[in-house]
């Protein structure tokens, strides 16, 4: 038997936009197991609601990551909804539902970038983001702002959006629609792809399950796991089916993020043709008083936010379990066995966040 | 030879920003932006890097990685603080585990204010920050101390 060494791997490296650590237990060219140590991005923001008035607040939980921002201001505000009990205008849930696929749209084809990035594919990279520039357009015609939007509120969102303008972003997606067919297609049936993702990083249905993976990671090994069908916003009202795969190794991680790309595109369409006119916002006043925990699918999986009120303007207590915290431990498992130049692919598979994770 | 003025080699470390920045910085270097065509490259080698562009604040977790990427970049170098998380500490200065901006443990050049940075910021910080490398590069020349600033 060969000699064990230790390969640290981040907490700055190359492949990785943010800061984790992990050593890597290895075996020749074999990683044995890996030892995860986080904590070089926490911020302790959870504590923040002692200082900020829940309302406000919203600003921060966008914060908590810059990808899946809007989403976390959304949940954030479902579950302060939930506390007062609010009856938020349908309007503005069919707004929340279009911003959310728009931010999934960006956040995969973000992944897609820089799971190439990690292959060493660079051209697919830059195609990658070259057309996710089209998705932040439309985010920021509509909202403002190109990554973190703060367009969500307690009690609706910021500002309406006519619907001339709702249908310019149809219009946008169906002219990127043969381009991202072709990047999918590289994705998808590519021979090196292929080859660098086949059969590499596998979890079993049943380790997924066990380990608590989430979103698209439990997705490809099999599980039919989807927050959005619970019908939040307004996903009770629009028709999809979640993406599943049952290979469980990295390619099958790609191909359901590649095809919820147009099972995102697909919900924008149905919520525009069918938004409900009316107001997009109501006065909240008052504070909350009681507990309630919100569930979203972010781009990563499922996200909870849970919020604790006394009746004060500062909520007494704010959690967040992000989806890379949780698929953390699928991906050690999944590290097991693989070779030293897989692992930075391995690492992003799971599309880590560790701003989201470590808050 | 002369002195390549136009292209940095840039760094990129995440102190512990919210992640709104860094992709922003990814941005800049892909086809819309695409700062590579004027020869400014991301790159992962503190040593290979003229510029280190930092993003989050600081904690006590990464006072040491921030400490250690900027000791080992050659002279004449320079940091630019990129977002406000990097400038004060931002949003969440007043969490118990945010110290505060950059400036707590490196020297910053360039302060690049924003929540988030748009790519145009960064790009106009980088061309800032060029300014800086070219006068501290001429102190180098002239005998000086790079650091000392007037
Ligand atoms: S400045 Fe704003 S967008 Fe940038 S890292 Fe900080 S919180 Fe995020």
């Amino acid at each position: 038997m060969s000699r064990q060494i230790v390969i640290p791997f981040g907490p700055q490296h190359p492949v990785l936009p943010e800061p984790i650590h992990l050593d890597l237990v290895m075996e020749d060219e074999r990683v044995v197991e890996a030892l995860p140590s986080i904590g070089y991005v926490h911020r302790g923001l959870e504590k923040l609601v002692e200082k900020r008035e829940y309302k406000d607040f919203v600003y921060i939980a966008e914060r908590i990551c810059g990808i899946c921002s809007f989403i976390h201001g959304m949940t954030y505000c479902h579950a302060v909804e939930g506390v007062m009990d609010l009856p938020v205008p349908p309007r503005a849930l069919y707004l929340r539902t279009v911003w959310s696929e728009l931010s999934r749209l960006h956040s995969h084809l973000l992944w897609l970038g820089l799971l190439a990035d990690s292959m060493g594919f660079e051209s697919l990279f830059m195609q990658a983001w070259r057309l996710r520039e089209h998705v932040l357009d439309d985010l920021e015609a509509t909202t403002g702002n190109r990554v973190i939007q703060g367009v969500c509120k307690v009690g609706g969102v910021r500002h309406d959006v006519d619907d001339r303008k709702l249908h310019e972003i149809l219009d946008g997606l169906d002219e990127i629609r043969p381009q991202l067919d072709d990047l999918v297609n590289v994705f998808v049936r590519d021979n090196s792809v292929r080859h660098r993702l086949g059969g590499l990083g596998v979890l079993t249905e049943q380790q997924a399950w066990e380990l608590g993976a989430v979103g698209p990671v439990l997705r490809a090994s099999g599980v039919a796991n989807d927050i959005r069908q619970t019908g939040y916003a307004a996903y009770d009202e629009l028709d999809f089916h979640p993406v599943v795969e049952t290979a469980g190794d990295c390619y099958a991680r790609t191909v359901v993020r590649a095809k919820e790309l147009f099972t995102s595109i697909d919900l924008i369409r149905q919520a525009v043709e069918t938004i409900p006119e009316g107001p997009v916002e109501m006065k909240v006043t008052g504070n909350p008083k009681g507990e309630f925990y919100a569930r979203s699918e972010q781009p990563r999986g499922e996200v909870v936010h849970y919020v604790k009120a006394n009746g004060t303007k500062n909520l007494v207590r704010f959690r967040v379990r992000t989806p890379t915290f949780t698929n953390i431990p699928p991906l050690l498992e999944a590290m097991k066995g693989i070779e030293l130049a897989d692992v930075p692919v391995v690492v992003l598979s799971i599309d880590p966040c560790i701003g989201c994770a470590e808050r | 030879m002369a002195y390549m003025k136009r292209s940095p080699w840039i760094i990129h470390y995440d102190g512990s920003s919210c992640n709104g920045c860094d992709i922003e910085v990814l941005a800049c270097l892909t086809p819309l932006y695409d700062v590579e065509r004027f020869g400014i490259i991301n790159t992962g080698n503190p040593k290979h890097a003229d510029i280190f562009v930092v993003t989050g604040s600081v904690n006590e977790q990464n006072r040491q990685v921030i400490r250690n990427i900027y000791d080992q970049m050659p002279e004449p170098k320079v940091v630019a603080a990129l977002g406000i998380c990097a400038c004060s500490g931002g949003v969440f200065r007043e969490c118990y585990n945010v110290e505060g901006g950059m400036d707590q443990v490196i020297p910053v050049d360039v302060y690049i204010p924003g929540c988030p940075v748009r790519p145009e910021q960064i790009i106009d910080g980088v061309v800032r920050a060029l300014g800086v490398l070219e006068e501290k590069r001429a102190r180098m020349a002239a005998g000086e101390n790079a650091e000392v600033t007037a």
